[in-house]
Order: C-alpha cells, then structure tokens, then sequence
C-alpha cells in the first residue's frame, strides 16, 4: 500500500500512540481488501457505543484511545448507547449499567466525537453529500447513505469507524471505487410498494434472495416513489437480510441513471412479500407485551403521526419510541412529547430496542420494523408481531 | 518445514499450535473469561485457545469480535498468535488492538494440532520445529 509521507509519520507514531493505533488498523484493513492507498473522508459514524455489546474490555479500549491523544479529525457521531442517556432510570435500566454506559459516552466525548447516539445521523446534523468518502459503521445507515444519498462508505466495524475518525481517513477498496457499485441482480418489483412494514418486507424479500445467490448490489425497478421512510426502513431490512451495503432504485436513488443495468434478474411479487411478513410474524396479538416504534430511529414526521394516533387514548403496556435526541427536543417543542406520554408511552431518546439490555425482558414484541424482528429473535428472544405503523399503534391502545 | 504469510500484525513468538479447519466466531464463540470455545458443535468446543498459537481459516460473526480479543488478553487468555488463511476484518482489528502476531496467507494443510511454531510476523514465516 503507498502511504503519504504525513500517513508514514501516524504509523511512525508522530500525533501520538492513539492515532497510530488507528492508522495500524487502517493499513492492515487496506492491505487484506488490496487497497492502493488511503482516502480522506469526511465524516464517521461509529457503532459499538451500547455498553451492552462492549462490555468492559472494550470500555477500555476506548479509554485508552481518549488517553492516547485520540482525537476525532473530521464530524464523527455515534450509533445508539443502551440506554436513554438522560431518562434511563424510568426504562428500567440498572443503576451499575448506567454508570458504565455513561463512561462509554464520556470516552467518545474526550475524542471529540459528537455523542448523538443515533443510528440515523443523516437526520441528525451528520449528513454526507453525494460522492463524498465516508467511514459508517451501522449498516442501516451505511445502506442510505450509500443508496439514498449517493456517498461513499464500506460496512464499517466499531473500531475501523473509530480509526477514520482519529485519523480523517479509509483505505481505498470496496464502496469506495466506482466498479463496486455496479449492481449485480436486477430485481423487478411487480406489486404497489407503500409504508415502511411494506418496504421493510421488501427488503427481508430481497436480502433473501441476494443472501442465496451470492449477488451483492441490487438495482430496482417497479417502484414509482419512495418516501425518507419508506427508504430508511428498506435500508434496514436490506441491510440486516442481505449484508446490503448498496442498492439503486430507478428514478429515485442518484446513481441509478449512471449505472449499467445487470442481466440476471428476479421480480418480486405481492407473494413474495406476503411470505416475508408471515415469516415475521410468529406472536398472537394478545400475547404482546412490548411495543417498540423506531428502529431505524424515528423521523420528526413519524413523531408526529404518532402523536396523531395517540392523542386522548391510553396504551395497555410497555410501548417503546425510539429516536434520536434532536428530533426528540423538537417533538418537546411542538407538544408531541407530552401527547404521547400522556397515552403511557415512553419515549427512549438515545438508544434501540436492538442494543438496549433488554435480553429475555419481553415475551412478544410488536413493531413495523422488519429489522427490529430480526434482532427481538435472534438476540433478546422474543416474539414478534410485524404490522404497518398505524395498525401497530391502534393495536397497543385500551378499548 | 517453513512457511511464508503475510503479515497482519507483527512480532515473534514460539508456541504451541492448536489447529481447526472451522471459522471462529470470538464473540460469542469464545468465553473473554476463561479462553474456552462455547460454540455449540465446533470441533474446538470446550478447549481453550488461551496461551496457544492458534490455526484457523478465517474469522466469522460480529465485528464486537475484536473486542472480545482484546478482553482476552486483558484477561491472560488470549492466542500467542493467530495463523489464517484468509484474515478479515474481525480478527485482523482484534490482533490489532490487543497486539497479537497475526499471519494470513499461509497454506494451513500441514499443521497439525501440538506442533511447535516459531512465528516471525513481522517476515510473515512461520517455522515447524517439532512435531
């Protein structure tokens, strides 16, 4: 790999024991993926901040990183925490994980990395333009900035985020270089595509498909508008199904027009999404005890529409809305906050039902997220009910 | 017999080589704690990779795995070294980060579990000197 010569003096250890770390890190990657060099990027996003999935050892890494000089180069944010970090206490979280998770935050903090918590930077403040290098950990959000937005990212890992964010750059392999986004299976969707349950559906349909013939970047036809959603669901679900780092959707995505279209080709049909909904559901609507909005975290236009449906109605259980922090003070501004609260849901800024430490907590959980049903599974072992958002909300509420 | 690798991170070191031709999940494949592999139905299962040179084709599973080598060696439990065929990210930012000699690119048919191993990562070699 050719390094530059202010990339030679990092590895040399010139600005520090950390940002070598960080520059070790990079060039090992770039010599595994043959890179042949190293890229600056803009902006990072960095995932493995619930102390949930870190646990001590990697707490101290990060400290160590903080006392090793690390200091983020470029706007750098981060993935959802375990825990709402202002409001944990009324989430049922314990006070011993509370402190740790907050010594997770105050690492990042001493980095200089923007402590969002959210797996939705884009509608946080960190919003990359098109073609420009990134380094995204968090697959949902790597698949919209990729797809969505046309900007550059490979599927980062926690520390591989880190190390671009301390250093302000990624090897040069992958997402990165224009023939890796050419799309490898054209994938025709023959049936009216609406709501994020239906997109996300879409998404479980399609990662299926790509996971069982090995094609990685698919490019959609069929569909005539998408709204940020819509998108942010599919990108979930795409990414959680298939390891989908990119897609293209005709007259919608910004590359689209540029790319070849591939030959190989499948359709998807009204079926083929019945078949992915009944796959995820496998909860009876009165065994649910646990309702959990927002994964991907929840747009100010979703915060809205909730507050439509819940205002002047009572929920029956735990019910669960997960977002970022800003949108969270802009719903406290408008009075959505104190509609939904009133019904006895429970906003939890910060954090997701996926990292949360909510492990065998729950025996069936509802949502519209197809993601989210993935995870409740695999990780927390629950059951789960996947309906479309307002189905979802009319079901929680007391006669 | 000698073999040439490439390097994924350097240092020298002799040991004891514990061999599979399965991937490895660390986290949730490798107790942090006691160095045991706790994946169910893998051919290392209940053995402990703790203090050994450590043979396997490539890493699997979640990136939190890095962490879980670093846990490792904080905790005295992790591989001496790590040998794969194809290294990925999961293992190569986990040696990284916990400094363990890793080579990839090594032709693993003739290692054999109990041989002894001179690794030089930095030339990316690894020697058989018993066994």
């Amino acid at each position: 790999m050719e390094l530059t010569q202010e990339e030679r003096e990092i590895l040399d250890g010139v600005q520090g024991r950390s940002a070598r770390k960080a520059m070790e890190i990079l060039v090992a990657l770039g010599t595994i993926y043959g890179a042949q060099g190293m890229l600056p990027v803009s902006s990072a996003q960095i995932a493995g901040v619930s102390y949930d999935n870190l646990g001590e050892a990697g707490l101290a890494f990060l400290d160590e990183m903080a006392a090793g000089g690390g200091r983020a180069q470029v706007l750098a944010t981060l993935n959802p925490a375990g825990m709402d970090v202002e409001n944990w206490q009324a989430l049922g979280i314990s006070p011993e994980f509370a402190a740790q998770q907050q010594r997770v935050i105050a690492a990042f903090a001493r980095m200089d990395i923007i402590t969002t918590c959210t797996c939705t930077p884009y509608l946080a403040g960190n919003l990359p333009h098109f073609g420009e290098h990134i380094a995204w950990a968090e697959s949902s959000a790597v698949c919209f900035a990729n797809s969505v937005l046309g900007a550059r990212s490979n599927r980062e890992g926690g520390p591989s985020a880190l190390a671009a964010a301390l250093t302000g750059r990624t090897p040069a392999y992958g997402y990165h270089l224009d023939e890796t986004r050419q799309p490898d299976l054209l994938v025709e969707v023959r049936t009216r595509m609406e709501g994020t349950h239906a997109f996300g559906a879409l998404g479980k349909a399609i990662g299926d498909r790509l996971q069982a013939s090995g094609k990685k970047v698919p490019y959609l036809r069929g569909i005539e508008q998408a709204s940020l959603e819509e998108l942010k669901a599919l990108c979930a679900s795409l990414a959680t199904y298939g390891g989908t780092a990119l897609f293209h959707m005709q007259g919608i995505t910004p590359e689209a027009g540029q790319v070849r279209q591939p030959t190989d080709a499948i359709s998807i049909r009204q079926a083929d999404l019945k078949q992915a909904i009944e796959s995820l559901n496998d909860a009876d609507p009165d065994e649910v005890d646990f309702v959990s909005l927002g994964c991907p975290h929840l747009s100010l236009r979703e915060v809205r529409r909730l507050a439509e449906l819940l205002q002047g109605r009572q929920v029956r259980g735990e019910f669960w809305i997960t977002t970022a922090r800003p949108i969270k003070q802009m719903a406290d501004r408008m009075g959505y906050t104190q509609v939904i609260e009133a019904s006895g849901a429970r906003f939890a800024a910060d954090t997701c039902c996926v990292v949360a430490p909510i492990k065998g907590r729950f025996h069936a959980m509802a949502t519209d997220s197809a993601k989210a049903c993935y995870y409740a599974a695999s990780k927390n072992r629950f059951k789960t009910l996947f309906k479309p958002f307002d189905e979802i909300v009319l079901g929680a509420l007391k006669p | 017999m000698k073999l040439q690798g490439r390097k994924i991170h350097p240092g020298q070191i002799q040991g004891e080589a514990l061999v599979t031709a399965q991937g490895i999940s660390f986290f949730g494949g490798v107790d942090p704690e006691s160095g045991l592999v706790v994946e169910r139905g893998h051919e290392l299962e209940g053995q402990s990779i703790a203090g050994k040179v450590l043979v396997f084709p490539t890493g699997k599973g979640s990136t939190v795995g890095s962490y879980t080598l670093y846990r490792l060696k904080a905790n005295g439990k992790a591989p001496l070294a790590i040998i794969n065929a194809e290294c990925e990210t999961i293992t190569a930012v986990g040696c990284i980060i916990a400094e363990i000699p890793c080579l990839d690119q090594v032709p693993l048919g003739q290692l054999r579990t109990g041989q002894i191993l001179i690794i030089n990562a930095e030339e990316g070699t690894l020697e058989v000197i018993e066994g």
